[in-house]
């Protein structure tokens, strides 16, 4: 048994090397589909990052009545703070909400004279909540507009920003639909094209199966050298996109920094590396190993 | 030890103007132990058609193939290498592994049937110098002559010690020298205790050998002569 799995594996490297044209075929077929694979993943990551760092530029305020106790809008605070939908509260005081006006408009002097003609503070204490996801606004400004909060709350600001949050909603959601279908779409594309490379490879062989057969071979002892040399070729065009995703994420990362206004594409390939090694060594292995396994079957079965 | 009983092998039409092609029609003979048996005929007379029953590669219309005690048309798909073990087969077109070298196409036939390394590594070269190969032991097929590809074949087909060694047609595609360097490999592998079948349609081979004739013609054993000529 043991004799025979060496044999096989040696035999698989054996015909590696010998056919190592059609064995770089095989292996850029499969590179193809490795890199795509790697591609989604990274590209997901990207698009995750720009529509959380949109996201994070939404808020809704509350602004509370006048003779609302600071009391109550930190019990109003903690109670937000207890929903899951709820990311952050800040709590901006009237006097915080002055101070903040007075230096955004340091400059204007009819503000400033206008703001002394007042008096008083005209500004509402407030709270600024961020949702953790954009679809939760809603759920959040249901929660606010309860009748218990009938005597604290004078407005809550959510039907200003609702048309921007829901449009930017459906946005994200029909970008990541769209996304993950044309995902879908090249990788099966990606995925046929390494299957069909390796099929032809192995119809060279067709000839070569027939006569291991009549040699006397059983199947295991036909079909594990093609399934070895498949997954040779699958480990190579893992190396393969390794080294070249990792270089190029490199090089490409200013500018996807720029474009993405932050996303770092090569700390993020780094921290990801483990599952990015996964994910090509399955796709990788995995074609060259089930290619070889299918087309080789074919022959057994005639 | 291999026995053809009232067997008949009829191919279907391969498209709708043809008619069916009897290949056999009920054929019986049997082999013994050691015999040295020559089948001939003219092509198509159903030389090949035996082989391949004998090897199960085909399965009979009608009647029974045994091989020592086994019914060859009822063993299942999964136990045909097993079976194949046993015999020896050389081809007219010698069907080698063009992508291994002369001593892995030996090799390998001893290999599949789980022969440890060090006996392949003894038995290889004993079995090479015997068809006078051992200096091309690391060529691949394609840089052999046709009789050296012919050796080669007989090589791989003995190296596993078969009980019976098949032969299609072997010297089909000899020169006349090469022709006789085979026939006399053959007498001496059957002189060693193999039994030897030889599919030939040669007139001068059948007729010098002075071995056991079945005639066929047209799928049918027209004669089976102990010591017999060729008739056709």
């Amino acid at each position: 048994m043991l004799a025979a799995f060496k044999r096989i594996i040696k035999a698989g490297w054996r015909d590696f090397t010998r056919n190592l044209g059609l064995s770089l075929v095989t292996i850029f077929a499969i590179f193809l589909a490795v890199s795509l694979v790697t591609s989604i993943f990274v590209f997901r990551g990207a698009a995750n990052f720009v529509i959380r760092s949109l996201e994070s530029k939404f808020d809704i305020s509350v602004y509370f009545k006048e003779d609302t106790s600071e009391k109550d809008i930190f019990r109003t605070k903690n109670m937000l703070l207890d929903m899951a939908e709820v990311e952050s509260v800040d709590y901006v005081s009237k006097d915080q909400a002055l101070a903040d006006f007075k230096l955004k408009h340091l400059d204007n002097q009819v503000i400033t004279d206008a703001l002394n003609e007042i008096g008083d503070n005209p500004f509402l204490a407030a709270l600024n909540i961020k949702a953790a996801s954009a679809s939760s606004y809603e759920a959040i400004n249901q929660f606010l507009n309860q009748k218990s909060f009938n005597n604290l709350i004078d407005k809550v600001d959510y039907y200003q920003t609702k048309p921007i949050i829901e449009r930017f909603y459906s946005l994200s959601a029909n970008i990541q639909k769209i996304g993950l279908v044309l995902a879908l779409v090249l990788a099966i594309i990606a995925f046929a094209i390494a299957f069909m490379t390796v099929r032809l490879t192995i119809q060279n062989s067709g000839e070569e199966i027939g006569i291991m057969r009549l040699v006397g071979a059983d199947n295991w002892f036909i079909l594990g050298p093609f399934v070895v040399q498949g997954v040779i070729c699958g480990l190579a065009a893992f190396l393969l996109g390794l080294v070249v995703f990792g270089g190029l994420s490199y090089a490409v990362s200013p500018f996807i920094f720029t474009l993405t206004s932050g996303f770092q594409i090569f700390p993020y390939v780094v921290s990801n590396l483990l599952a990015i090694i996964g994910i090509q060594i399955l796709t990788g292995v995995g074609l060259g190993a089930v290619s070889s396994l299918v087309a080789v079957g074919q022959y057994l079965k005639k | 030890m291999i026995k053809f009983e009232q067997v008949s092998k009829v191919y279907p039409p391969t498209h709708l103007r043809c008619k069916e092609t009897v290949a056999l029609d009920n054929v019986c003979f049997e082999v013994k132990e050691k015999e040295f048996v020559l089948i001939t005929g003219r092509s198509g007379a159903g030389k090949t058609t035996v082989i391949k029953l004998l090897i199960g590669e085909e399965k009979p219309t009608k009647g029974e193939v045994f091989f020592d005690g086994l019914q060859v048309d009822k063993i299942i798909p999964k136990d045909l290498p097993r079976l194949r073990r046993q015999i020896g087969i050389v081809f007219q077109d010698y069907k080698l592994l063009s992508k291994k070298t002369v001593f892995e196409n030996v090799a390998y036939a001893l290999e599949v049937t789980g022969a440890e390394t060090e006996r392949v590594k003894a038995e290889v070269p004993y079995v090479l110098k015997v068809v006078g190969l051992e200096n091309r032991a690391e060529h691949l097929p394609a840089e052999l002559s046709g009789g050296e590809k012919q050796r080669l074949a007989i090589a791989r087909a003995m190296v596993h010690r078969p009980k019976v060694l098949v032969a299609d047609e072997p010297t089909g595609n000899l020169d006349p020298y090469c022709t006789w360097d085979i026939i006399k490999l053959f007498t001496r592998i059957n002189e060693l205790g193999t039994t030897v079948i030889l599919a030939t349609h040669d007139q001068e081979i059948v007729n010098n050998l002075d071995k056991r004739v079945i005639s066929l013609e047209k799928g049918r054993v027209i004669k089976d002569a102990k010591k017999g000529k060729y008739i056709i």
